[in-house]
């Protein structure tokens, strides 16, 4: 309730806000056990958390390399980044945060280096990718001065397909789906990946990106509403 | 309520992440679901939003590191185990 009462913050005020926030997260981090473990030199909770967290690890890294093999490079380098830290980690994020942001930071470095093109800030991205793009063309919508119905629909969507999961990610649909995230603006993507396709909380994923709650929904709302309509000449209802 | 408390759709689906986030203002969202029943269209638009939700979450997770890699990984495991860092 708290926090959105007040009035929006700008994106400038973003990584101050999180970075300083009290970070309670490590209290109820759900990996503590294994962080005991691994701090210990027990070989099955590192190899448990390598198989565990390296797919994921790999799809966020996709969205910043380009490319299958340096993904996997950083994932590598991200592992002995970890291994090599351990022993600094303060626990003041979840085991989980912190071994991604580790990753986050590999990534940026390898894509800088690869693409030679000038770093952007995190916060000037956010920025450029939240302005902008609708949900829907204007178009669909009657004009704000219609006599009766201003901002009503004039073509609503279409009624898709009501089919079961997997006949829905049929290989074609699948393609699709991937190529439409793979095209999002990055911030977006890393919002969208880890919330909807990895399921992480908005919270989690806050702290893992220095983004505010209002501005996540914000990104997560236009990579959504791009990837809806991405799916919509796939899915909707043929007239008869 | 009068027509003026009415949402236009055009509001309404920019509104659907904060909706099923749970965070909408409580008039706002009131505003919102009673926008709904009466609207098909917009109905129509919030369940494709959960239908691209769900399809998301459905996605493959076929991603794994090559059994090279996490090898690598593991005897990198075993040399810090056997190496202790020290202290910085």
């Amino acid at each position: 309730m708290g926090d959105d009462s007040r009035p929006a913050p700008t994106v400038d005020e973003e990584r101050a806000a999180v970075d300083t926030a009290p970070t309670d997260a490590a209290d109820a981090d759900p990996d503590a056990r294994l962080l005991v473990r691994l701090r210990a030199g027990d070989e099955a909770a590192f190899s448990e958390l390598v198989d565990r967290w390296s797919a994921p690890m790999l799809r966020v890294a996709l969205i910043h390399t380009g490319t299958r093999a340096v993904a996997e490079e950083a994932v590598q380098d991200t592992w002995l980044a970890v291994l090599q830290g351990l022993d600094r980690f303060e626990g003041r994020s979840t085991l989980r945060t912190w071994v991604f942001r580790i990753l986050l930071y590999t990534c940026r470095g390898k894509a800088e280096r690869e693409r030679r093109v000038p770093p952007i800030s995190d916060v000037q991205r956010s920025a450029g990718e939240m302005t902008g793009r609708r949900a829907f063309a204007e178009d669909r919508f009657l004009p704000s001065d219609h006599p009766h119905w201003p901002g009503h629909w004039s073509q609503p969507p279409r009624s898709w397909m009501r089919t079961p999961d997997d006949a829905l990610l049929g290989s074609e649909l699948r393609q699709h789906l991937s190529q439409a995230v793979a095209a999002l603006p990055e911030r977006q993507r890393q919002v969208l990946v880890l919330r909807d396709v990895e399921g992480w909380t908005s919270e989690e994923v806050c702290r893992l990106l220095g983004v505010l709650p209002g501005n996540q929904r914000v990104l997560l709302h236009r990579a959504r509403s791009t990837v809806r309509a991405a799916l919509e000449p796939y899915l909707t209802v043929e007239r008869p | 309520m009068t027509d003026t408390d009415d949402l236009a759709c055009i509001e309404l689906v920019e509104l659907v992440t904060d909706y099923l986030e749970d965070a909408l203002e409580p008039d706002v969202r009131a505003r919102f679901e009673q926008h709904l029943p009466s609207c098909p269209g917009c109905e129509e638009h919030l369940e494709q939003v959960r239908r691209t939700i769900q399809v998301l979450g459905a996605l493959p997770q076929d991603e794994r590191l090559s059994p090279q890699t996490r090898a690598r990984l593991l005897d990198a495991f075993r040399e810090w185990r056997a190496h202790p860092q020290p202290e910085a």
